[in-house]
């Protein structure tokens, strides 16, 4: 589905990925971790297409296509869906409003016909339900005065709408309490299926207790230094990432 | 420069005395008086040039440097105005006046006394038929002291609506005044209005600025609203002007014990507009929510100049200001809030929020406070920017086109000014307008500034604001 071949990034003359490769197929949940400031939440922005970077070299592939050369609303529509590390807020602009526009854009994208009112009220519903948002949430402005548990839940129940191919969670798990962590991690497990793929970004290995990975990799200094099973997040639990400076050097 | 400016000085000048027999035919003597006094002030102050500070980033001296024509009087003021000019905002009930380049034009009659007492409709004919109500109120809250274009109205301005509201009336009606343009050579108009509401009453005044046809026009407007104890008024303006005509657009508000005002100004297209919005509070306890949208593109100007006198103490002003500036298109905002040494426990909040949409696009903004009380709470700011990227970046991450996500930002930054309209229809129907002028849809409109007759499709948006 997704594959990362060499992927090196810099940003005003910085280099923050040097020469990642990534392989994703459907059905699996990866689990990146890793440090502060090693190149995380720019891999995450890159896949959704931020165009603040400079890609130096490397190329990235999803379902056969080159996605450097896709828009963002492109990708989007691709079923490329990136849950924010910090959900913008958008004053003026409410909740509805939002996703409504952005499913009938996306069924615009794939030929399909707009959802009526009702059909969508329905389904907005069903998928508040989901991750136990409350109805008030949605009839607000995008994120405007939510709190942080609020915001995460909003990315999950905006998810939830749009039902990415490719979902890339960014430490969707910082600043959550524990019942918070919860519904968002139920939210995910009631979405996966074998068609779709998640990319998980945490720094704790707590999020992986509620969100089984199938593959675990350690992203360090802009490169993928190990890769592994669900395991591996425990024994980086238990060592730090400082071990992993030794095998390198 | 000086010469221009002496020609359109002079110019004026010559035709006021060649006309002062027909300029003061009408006035009662209170009046004529203060026509006379303005117009020795006009002859100092001339036309008003970037040499003064309110009128620095303005330059009318050079627009006037054409040949313009006075309004002449039209030769019957029966009018049937439907002919040319029809509005029908579905279900917007209001009582509709004219006036045409500064006349008033009737069907029927001149001036009309309503069963409630209410009076609407010429300044010309409420002189002769109530001067001492129009000597009462007339010239009260207007400064002819401020510039020249203050004094040149007081001095050449002839007709204009009249509204009197007497005491305890409530008008569920809104009065909705239209001033068209329709001229085959360039006019010069001075048109004045003299809305008058009494204590405990209430009004709602749409305030329509139109041209009909493509000729250049300079329209010096003045309205003067005089809203007495514990009464409400709420003032709307809109402003969709051919992109050849000037208007400058004054409003003088005065304010008495406990008295409410809501003034809403959505300026949507217009070659160079200037608003100037005045309110004096006299007694305390009064309140005036002072906003204003403008939306502007290709080479037009737009000047908002806002003043606040609080003379009186426990009043409070709230000014919100926000523009969409689009094109080389330049905006200006220049909000004073004078607090007096007496005028303690004021409240006085003043904002104004621009986007820049493209890098020749300006703004000169000046918020200005002038506090001489200790007692007081007050703030302003301005800012200016361009549409969020970070919010744009999110919307288009969920799937959505650049091209609606844009449109989406500068909507919602619009609305809060929309959303400060308070007749319904009139709200949708501004909405609709914003929605399509931000889709560079709307042109100047082909028969009236609230765009009603060419409805005949449903205006098109990519995001369905519609409330479901």
């Amino acid at each position: 589905m997704l594959s990362i071949k060499n992927l090196t990034v810099s940003i005003e003359n910085k280099q923050i990925l040097k020469g990642l490769n990534l392989e994703i197929n459907k059905g699996e949940v990866h689990a990146i971790m890793g440090p502060n400031g090693t190149g995380k939440s720019t891999l995450a922005n890159i896949i959704a297409g931020k165009n603040i970077y400079t890609i130096e070299e490397g190329t990235i592939d999803y379902m056969g296509k080159n996605l450097m050369e896709m828009e963002v609303d492109e990708r989007a529509n691709e079923g490329i869906f990136l849950s924010f590390q910090y959900p913008v807020e958008i004053p003026g602009v409410s909740m509805v409003n939002f996703m409504r526009t952005a499913i009938n854009e996306q069924r615009q994208y794939h030929g399909k016909d707009p959802l009526s009112a009702a059909e969508f009220l329905q389904k907005m519903e069903e998928k508040k339900k989901l991750v136990e948002i409350h109805s008030k949430l949605t009839n607000r402005s995008v994120n405007e005065g939510f709190s942080g548990g609020e915001k995460k839940k909003n990315e999950i129940f905006q998810m939830a709408m749009l039902e990415p191919a490719l979902a890339i969670l960014d430490e969707t798990d910082s600043g959550l309490d524990i019942d918070a962590l919860r519904v968002v991690a139920n939210g995910v497990n009631k979405l996966r299926n074998e068609n779709n793929a998640f990319i998980v970004i945490t720094h704790y290995q707590r999020l992986l207790d509620y969100i089984i990975p199938d593959f675990v990799h350690v992203l360090f200094e802009g490169k993928i230094v190990k890769s592994g099973g669900k395991e591996l997040a425990l024994e980086l639990e238990q060592k730090g990432y400082e071990w992993l400076n030794q095998p390198s050097k | 420069m000086q010469t221009t400016q002496k020609s359109i000085k002079e110019r004026i000048i010559h035709y006021v005395e060649n006309h002062s027999g027909e300029i003061l035919q009408n006035d009662p003597p209170e009046m004529a008086q203060l026509r006379r006094k303005a117009f020795q002030l006009f002859k100092t102050q001339g036309i008003p040039g970037r040499n003064l500070e309110s009128w620095k980033n303005t330059d009318i001296q050079s627009i006037l440097d054409q040949e313009y024509h006075f309004s002449p009087e039209p030769e019957s003021r029966k009018i049937n105005v439907e002919t040319f000019f029809h509005c029908n905002i579905p279900d917007l009930d209001t009582l509709m006046v004219t006036t045409l380049n500064g006349y008033y034009i009737y069907r029927h009659s001149p001036l009309k006394k309503h069963p409630n007492g209410v009076i609407i409709g010429s300044l010309a004919e409420a002189k002769k038929q109530y001067p001492q109500l129009v000597d009462e109120n007339y010239g009260k809250c207007a400064i002819d002291t401020i510039d020249g274009m203050i004094s040149l109205n007081t001095a050449l301005a002839n007709d204009g609506v009249f509204v009197y509201v007497p005491d305890n009336v409530e008008m569920k009606e809104a009065i909705q005044i239209v001033h068209i343009n329709h001229n085959e050579e360039r006019l010069l108009t001075n048109v004045r209005n003299l809305i008058v509401v009494g204590k405990n009453s209430s009004l709602t005044l749409v305030h329509c600025d139109d041209s009909y046809t493509k000729q250049a026009a300079f329209i010096n407007s003045l309205t003067e609203i005089i809203v007495k104890q514990n009464a409400v008024v709420d003032h709307y303006k809109l402003q969709n002007l051919n992109n050849n005509t000037t208007l400058i657009n004054q409003v003088f508000f005065s304010q008495f014990a406990d008295s409410r005002v809501h003034s809403v100004a959505m300026t949507l297209n217009g070659g160079l507009i200037r608003n100037y919005a005045h309110t004096r509070f006299h007694e305390p306890g009064a309140e005036a929510n002072v906003l204003g949208l403008y939306l502007v593109d290709k080479t037009q100007n737009v000047d908002n100049q806002v003043y606040i006198n609080h003379t009186a103490p426990n009043c409070t002003s709230n000014e919100l200001f926000k523009g969409l500036i689009d094109d080389q298109a330049k905006a200006i905002f220049n909000g004073h809030i004078k607090v007096h040494r007496n005028a303690q426990k004021t409240i006085a909040y003043q904002n104004n929020k621009n986007l820049l949409l493209t890098d020749k696009a300006r703004i000169v903004a000046k918020p200005f406070l002038e506090i001489y009380a200790d007692d007081v709470k007050c703030s302003h700011g301005a800012t200016v920017g361009q549409l969020d990227n970070d919010a744009l970046f999110y919307l288009m991450s969920r799937g959505i086109s650049k091209e609606s996500a844009r449109m989406l930002l500068m909507y919602a930054f619009a609305a809060e000014v929309i959303n400060e309209i308070k007749i319904d229809v009139l709200r949708n129907q501004i909405d609709d307008m914003v929605k399509k002028r931000l889709h560079g849809e709307l042109d100047i409109c082909e028969t009236c500034v609230l765009h009603c007759q060419n409805r005949e499709r449903e205006i098109t948006f990519p995001i369905d604001m519609s409330k479901i």
